[in-house]
């Protein structure tokens, strides 16, 4: 268990910069989560906190000792690869051991440590088989028993699901948060899964272009994304991000979107802040609403029309599909709640819209 | 129905039978001269200046095999094949241990731990498997001479380690860029320095490269003739250079029987080491499509 300060790192590769300036701080125990599509600069993070990766610029330090210049195996961490990355002539008691083999770690504490790894993770029939002849979840076990039998103070994930089909990568998921909670380990955990970042994350750090968006707790980044980028790549389906006109009455701020009719839409009701009012009335702005922000509504001051296109029951619920602000936008409703081709009244939950700047595509705050 | 279907079958199996006859008298056409130094090897010289070329010998004798291991003059010497086959073992073996281990070291340092220039690096080691045995032959007999090495056994092991490291590279260079790096970084992790991981992973996940490269260094140096022809001579010589000797120094009649056995004899561990890891050979050179 220990902190992480990642301190103005940066990373390049000749000229092509593919980290600028990251800097991410977490306590001991927490569980970051660095999500990002391919190519942000998370797996290059990743390594260069596991010291597999030179650091260009800046400081990483443990537990406040700066690691920059020490080896992956002075670091005191354990990492799990997408690929398992386990050596295929060993067997998987082999495997476990052999970290605490290379340290002179005794023979019968290697093999107590062992046991009780294999044991946490339900392994302990595995021991003499080799690599090869277990299943894909079989293998990721004995990785993440590879990683936990040296008790590290850190431990770094490298889309370690990716590999596992879905209903496993499922079961997976959870029994990679029951360990974090057990254990209490301090995890940095590198996945381009918005869902795998949600469910096990104590802090997330969305990243893109070697840059960190948003760096939060999860439902932080959910309900209040730093900008859209991060409000589109987190949830599914993603935050409708809607052109439209903040205007300032008599009766409070209001949004108003156009409709496909050339006729208009007007929500009233929408928390902002004075400064936000000053600046943007009768300005342009995005209006960031998610799927789950509309319901079914007799109708209202916070209503908008919503001529129904299309209908995708997923069992929960329906996602209906329709036009507003000149975009397509989806609401999650009650199962049958509208039939396509029907105009239907959708309130907006108003405490829950997220504006954005057009020009700068940051939250307005 | 069943007629048509008699028919096709009938004409399936001639169509069989025209290509395994064709199969085999090919393999028999191949397999000739073999049989020509078998049987001539085993039969009396009296027999075979009777005319009997082919067929199999009336009189079945070893004496020809025992008299080319240790009676057949080489040169003025009759000391048989014996001492130069030991020569050639003395030659192959750390020569072949030798290329392997360094092509192993080379092949792990150009997939694992790549540097600048590491790709021009093997471009030019690839150069090295095209450059004929001639073309190095001068300067290599200046660098033996320097070293005080010409004329001898070691001389001879160091060329043909040198000669055979683009080879062996090449193999386990295309095989180690098979196995993930992520196994590289996550024994460094679990705290491993380069020779452990080269030790306790490359080398045992690389064991079906490695008989490739010994069965392919193996036969390359034990059947050399030219560097062992150009370096050496009299008592150093390796066994193919007295082959060579044996046959051409004649006393009295040309002795047939003798000049088959020894050629047998000087090419049966070849023959061996097929034999005995041919299968892995197999399995070397396809294992880069299978992962473990």
């Amino acid at each position: 268990m220990a902190t992480l300060e990642i301190d103005r790192v940066r990373k390049a590769y000749g000229t092509m910069e593919v980290l600028k300036e990251v800097s991410i701080s977490i306590g001991s125990g927490d569980f970051l989560v660095l999500l990002g599509p391919s190519g942000c600069g998370k797996s290059t993070l990743l390594n260069m906190i596991a010291g597999l990766e030179t650091i260009t610029g800046g400081e990483i330090r443990i537990d406040g000792d700066t690691v920059n210049d020490l080896s992956p195996k002075d670091r005191d961490i354990a990492m799990v690869f997408q690929s398992y990355a386990l050596y295929p002539t060993m067997t998987v008691r082999q495997n476990i051991e052999f970290g605490m083999k290379i340290r002179g770690v005794p023979t019968a504490e290697r093999e107590r440590a062992t046991r009780d790894a294999a044991e946490l993770l339900q392994m302990s029939h595995l021991l003499d088989r080799k690599p090869s002849q277990l299943s894909g979840g079989q293998r990721q076990r004995v990785a993440m028993g590879r990683a936990l039998v040296r008790h590290p103070k850190l431990f770094l994930f490298d889309e370690p699901l990716s590999n596992l089909d879905a209903k496993l990568r499922v079961d997976m998921r959870t029994e990679i948060k029951r360990l974090h909670q057990r254990l209490g380990t301090t995890i940095v955990y590198v996945t381009h899964d918005q869902i795998e970042a949600m469910t096990l994350a104590t802090r997330v750090a969305v990243m893109k272009d070697g840059i960190v968006q948003h760096l939060d707790e999860p439902q932080a980044v959910y309900d209040r994304p730093a900008n859209v980028y991060v409000a589109r790549f987190v949830g599914s389906p993603a935050m409708n991000i809607i052109p439209g006109r903040l205007e300032d009455g008599p009766s409070g701020p209001a949004l108003v979107m156009d409709q496909p009719n050339g006729g208009e839409s007007r929500i009233s009701g929408v928390v902002v802040s004075d400064d936000a009012r000053q600046r943007y009335a009768g300005q342009p702005v995005l209006v960031g609403i998610r799927p789950e922000g509309f319901s079914v509504s007799a109708g209202g001051p916070d209503c908008v029309e919503a001529m129904i296109e299309v209908v995708e029951p997923t069992g929960p619920d329906t996602l209906a599909n329709f036009t507003l602000g000149g975009t397509d936008v989806i609401a999650r409703l009650a199962p049958l709640a509208v039939r396509a081709g029907q105009t239907a009244k959708l309130a907006v939950e108003t405490a829950k819209v997220v504006l954005f700047d057009p020009k700068t595509e940051l939250r307005i705050d | 129905m069943a007629i048509e279907y008699g028919s096709a079958a009938r004409s399936r199996m001639i169509g069989r039978t025209m290509i395994y006859s064709g199969l085999i008298g090919l393999a028999a056409f191949y397999l000739m001269p073999l049989w020509v130094m078998v049987v001539t090897s085993l039969k009396p010289l009296d027999e075979i200046y009777g005319g009997s070329f082919i067929g199999l010998p009336k009189v079945l004798t070893f004496e020809a095999w025992a008299k080319a291991w240790s009676q057949a003059c080489i040169g003025t010497a009759c000391t048989g094949l014996k001492p130069y086959f030991i020569n050639s073992l003395m030659m192959v073996v750390p020569a072949v241990l030798l290329s392997t281990g360094i092509g192993a070291l080379n092949g792990y340092v150009l997939t694992k731990w790549r540097f600048k220039g590491s790709n021009l690096i093997f471009g030019l080691l690839l150069f090295g498997c095209f450059l004929p045995f001639q073309a190095v032959i001068l300067p290599m007999a200046q660098v033996l001479g320097r070293l005080g090495l010409s004329g001898t056994i070691p001389g001879l092991v160091l060329v043909h380690t040198v000669y055979g490291i683009c080879f062996t590279t090449l193999f386990f260079r295309n095989y180690f860029v098979t196995i993930p790096d992520e196994l590289t970084k996550a024994a460094q992790i679990d705290g491993a320095g380069f020779f452990r991981i080269f030790f306790s992973i490359m080398l045992p996940a690389a064991l079906p490269i490695m008989v490739v490269s010994c069965i392919w260094q193996f036969t390359q140096i034990w059947n050399d003739f030219l560097f062992g022809v150009s370096f050496t001579a009299g008592e150093s010589s390796p066994v193919t250079v007295a082959l060579n000797n044996v046959v051409n120094v004649t006393m009295g009649r040309k002795q047939y029987n003798v000049d088959m056995a020894a050629a047998m004899i000087a090419a049966l561990p070849t023959l061996f080491v097929y034999v005995v890891a041919g299968r892995y050979f197999v399995r070397g050179l396809t294992a880069g499509a299978v992962k473990g």
